[in-house]
């Protein structure tokens, strides 16, 4: 019943784009990625329990690293990337280094990664290498081998088949010693290192898969736009974006960020379509984040499984 | 080579800033050493309170010097209110628990500005915002020496209210001993209401202190809360005396780094500092914490 | 087995553990009593790895593991458990003692037949699927020793477990504690609940304010004079020898 479930919704995931407008088929390409960034925040935070308010650290270093290999030095984007994911994969770990081993944990930790953030973001303002504040663009040669597509068609398949990667990644958590180390330390630190487990390394791990996952997220937003700039790439708002969809979908389950992305990405297009119909709502766009906003503090309050919990059987790992 | 005079004045004017820097980060540092809550919110209430006094000049054209008292008031309001219908409810269990709460009380504090007060840039004209004061060869601008003065009051004003006042010895003592306290028969939750309502009333006063030379936008919370961290964790958090030390210290860091580094890169000063004061002094200058 | 020579540590001023020694041999059960704020529990710690001693020495088995990080010392054989129980609330009992199993073998089914096996073995095979959250105290008293045992540790150190237990559930963890025994693991216990000591080890150690001021079988210790003044007070010895 479960599998015959998931092979709808992948029928369905690979089907949609052909059915819909291409407007529609980029929101459902959004989701993905959303969902995507999402699932790499979860990793460390939902899995490890590692909460991070600057994961955009990782993403811009992504975005900026395969951008600057590209535009500078004239790398193809498809060999950029996993060098991007790589520069992703270091930063984590220098960043979990530094932190773990001066003992930081819970809300400071958050606080660093948040901190961090804004010193990449600050930097990429002011270094010549990455051009400032004016950002940088893309030179746009729509051929598959340059990563970049005519049909966007192609673009949200490849945003799905992220999304299935990084679903795959959460699944073999719930089911391998790494994953169920994160969680042990997720749940209580001092009893995971008494049942033997190097809570200092195996936190590094994890930071460094999920900036891995994360700068490949950035890349990839690269890639689609064309351009990326100091706060699209580096600001709070990415990075609040990935820690809201997963808390909201259910951190620590496989599926917590799709369901979050899923949900969010419907408030967006749904404000969207009001402020399209009812003028006098123009402005309404924030209101799905108010919404977001609202739903993390009762989520953290009341339902910390998030959304997934209540669809049935507890996903946890 | 810069000039010498270039750099005290530089100093001078750090100092200025820094005195509201003070302030709001004495509000932080109270709410956290009474309530052991990193709130995340700090920058965006401040945001609303700056909307606050903007709202108030420009559609009842009160003078922001002159609205103080009642946006302070209004501010503690807020606080108060705010602690006994989310914070203090929700906000138990691990501390990132609470982080991510006040966290969610900030996303939506930044949208409802953003979506009622749209995205543009908002300053007040008051009449006296050019006027200088001359100090040795520095000028400096009256709206800073006034608001710095009148922060540093303030902050002298809640000193004397904490050392004083009954309340203010029921708030230290919760802060100290929080089961000692309910033993005696203090009623902890309303002094952690009180406390969360006084550190808010702190952002009241000071977005007065800020508007005359400032300007507010839904962002600039988030601008804020950093300074406010990195002042907080610099002095020693729940140290006040270390939010004054770390507040003028920030102060001048900021107007040295945009002096010697330009207005962009100046900032990361703070983030740096910030980062460099976790890993390797998390109890700051004044701070005890282990 | 286990080797603790004069080791001390520090707190601020104040010290917790002052030059203590003990020697635990093969398939012993041995006793560690004092009373509260004797320093048992930093003892503990400090032999496990959490704390850095501030001098001494610990061996285990012949190694030297003086100042190893807890995970190299679970790798050498020993395994602690704590006092305030820290089960991980979110996941399965089962899933609880994996963690402790995956020490050996990072295949999932392995970790899955040895996590039931140890249940079984401390009494707790109708548990597994139940969330760590919604155990009883006994049956987190069960679990922690359910998961420091997954790791098949050579040592195991029990930090009171059977404080808040009532006398039914105090009788049927003597049992798991000595059939653990029996399968060959060595044991070292705190242990406040006096019947149970005297009734499960063979030696006990006494600490008091940091200090090792006896050893000896539970019959002799309870005759020491130093022992009754220091650690039981006024009229506790009469409870001793009951």
């Amino acid at each position: 019943m479960r599998h015959l479930a998931l092979a709808a919704a992948l029928l369905a995931a690979v089907v949609y784009p052909l059915l819909v407008p291409n407007y529609l088929a980029t929101v459902g390409m959004l989701m993905f990625f959303t969902a995507f960034i999402g699932q790499s925040w979860n990793i460390s935070g939902g899995f490890a329990g590692q909460t991070s308010f600057g994961h955009a650290a990782f993403f811009g270093v992504g975005a900026y690293t395969s951008t600057i290999l590209q535009v500078t030095y004239g790398w193809n984007p498809w060999l950029a990337w996993p060098a991007a994911m790589a520069m992703g994969g270091l930063v984590g770990a220098g960043i979990a280094v530094l932190s773990f081993r001066a003992g930081l944990r819970g809300s400071y930790f958050a606080l660093i990664t948040l901190a961090f953030a804004e010193v990449f973001r600050i930097a990429a303002n002011s270094a010549s290498i990455t051009r400032g504040g004016l950002g940088m663009l893309i030179k746009a040669d729509q051929r598959p081998i340059n990563f970049q597509f005519k049909d966007q068609i192609w673009i949200y398949y490849l945003a799905f088949a992220l999304c299935l990667v990084s679903l795959l990644i959460a699944w073999w958590l719930t089911r391998s010693r790494f994953g169920a180390r994160l969680v042990a330390i997720r749940e209580n630190e001092d009893a995971a290192r008494a049942l033997g487990i190097d809570v200092f390394t195996e936190k590094v791990k994890v930071l460094a898969l999920s900036g891995a996952m994360c700068a490949a997220g950035g890349t990839f937003y690269a890639q689609k736009y064309l351009y990326i700039d100091p706060n699209i790439a580096f600001g709070i708002d990415k990075s609040v974006e990935m820690l809201l969809v997963t808390m909201v979908g259910g951190a620590g389950t496989i599926f917590g960020p799709l369901i979050g992305s899923i949900a969010l990405t419907t408030i967006n297009e749904l404000t969207r379509a009001a402020a399209s119909v009812f003028p006098a709502l123009k402005n309404v766009q924030p209101l799905s984040l108010i919404v977001y906003g609202a739903m993390l503090v009762l989520i953290v309050a009341r339902l910390p499984d998030g959304f997934a919990s209540l669809l049935g059987r507890r996903r946890h790992a | 080579m810069l000039d010498p005079q270039i750099i005290i004045a530089g100093v001078l004017n750090g100092l200025l800033a820094g005195g509201i820097y003070v302030l709001v980060a004495v509000g932080l540092t109270l709410i956290y050493g009474v309530l052991h809550i990193i709130n995340f919110a700090h920058g965006s209430l401040l945001m609303l309170a700056m909307y606050a006094v903007f709202f108030l000049w420009r559609l009842a054209g009160l003078d922001p010097y002159v609205s103080l008292p009642l946006v302070t008031a209004g501010a503690f309001a807020v606080g108060f209110v705010l602690y006994r219908l989310v914070i203090g409810r929700f906000s138990h269990g691990k501390d990132e628990n609470i982080l991510l709460i006040t966290l969610g009380v900030s996303i939506v504090a930044d949208n409802l500005a953003l979506l009622f007060f749209g995205g543009d840039t908002q300053t007040i004209d008051v009449p006296y915002a050019g006027d200088i004061i001359q100090v040795g060869a520095a000028f400096l601008p009256l709206p800073k020496v006034i608001s710095c003065g009148a922060a540093l009051l303030i902050c002298l004003v809640l000193g004397l209210f904490m050392t004083r006042t009954d309340t203010g010895k029921a708030i230290r003592a919760v802060a100290r001993e929080r089961q000692g306290a309910r033993l005696v028969g203090i009623d902890v939750e309303h002094v952690f209401a009180v406390s969360y309502g006084i550190g808010i009333a702190c952002l009241g006063a000071a977005a007065c202190l800020l508007m005359p030379t400032f300007y507010v936008t839904p962002q600039s919370g988030y601008a804020f809360v950093l300074v406010a961290f990195t002042i907080v964790v610099l002095g020693g958090m729940g140290s006040f005396l270390g939010a004054a030390v770390g507040g003028f210290l920030i102060g001048i860091t900021e107007s040295l780094g945009g002096l010697f580094l330009g207005e962009q890169l100046g900032q990361i000063g703070i983030s740096l500092i910030f980062i460099l004061i976790l890993l390797l002094k998390p109890t700051g200058l004044f701070g005890s914490r282990a | 087995m286990l080797e603790v020579r004069e080791l001390s540590k520090a707190f601020g001023g104040l010290k917790a553990v002052d030059q203590a020694s003990l020697d635990v041999r093969a398939g012993e059960i041995v006793g560690l009593i004092g009373p509260n704020g004797a320093g048992k529990t930093t003892l503990f710690a400090t032999i496990a790895g959490f704390h850095k001693p501030d001098a001494g020495r610990i061996s285990l088995q012949g190694h030297d593991i003086t100042g190893m990080a807890p995970h190299r010392i679970c790798a050498a054989g020993m395994v602690r458990t704590f006092q305030i129980t820290q089960p991980f609330a979110r996941i399965s009992v089962r899933e609880n003692i994996m963690v402790g199993a995956y020490f050996r073998t990072a295949d999932r089914h392995e970790a899955a037949s040895l996590a039931e096996a140890v249940a079984n073995q401390v009494g707790m095979g109708d548990q597994l699927d139940r969330p760590g959250s919604d155990l009883t105290v006994a049956g987190r008293k069960r679990l922690e020793l359910a998961r420091a045992l997954a790791t098949r540790p050579a040592l195991l150190l029990l930090d009171e477990v059977m404080a808040g237990l009532n006398p039914t559930e105090i009788a049927e963890i003597v049992q798991v504690i000595r059939e653990v025994r029996r399968a060959g693991v060595t044991i070292l216990l705190i242990e406040h609940v006096m019947q149970a000591v005297t009734s499960l080890a063979e030696r006990v150690y006494v600490l008091n304010q940091g200090r090792m001021i006896a050893e000896g079988t539970p019959a002799a210790i309870a005759e020491n004079p130093e022992v009754v003044e220091a650690y039981l007070g006024h009229g506790a010895a009469r409870v001793l020898r009951a």
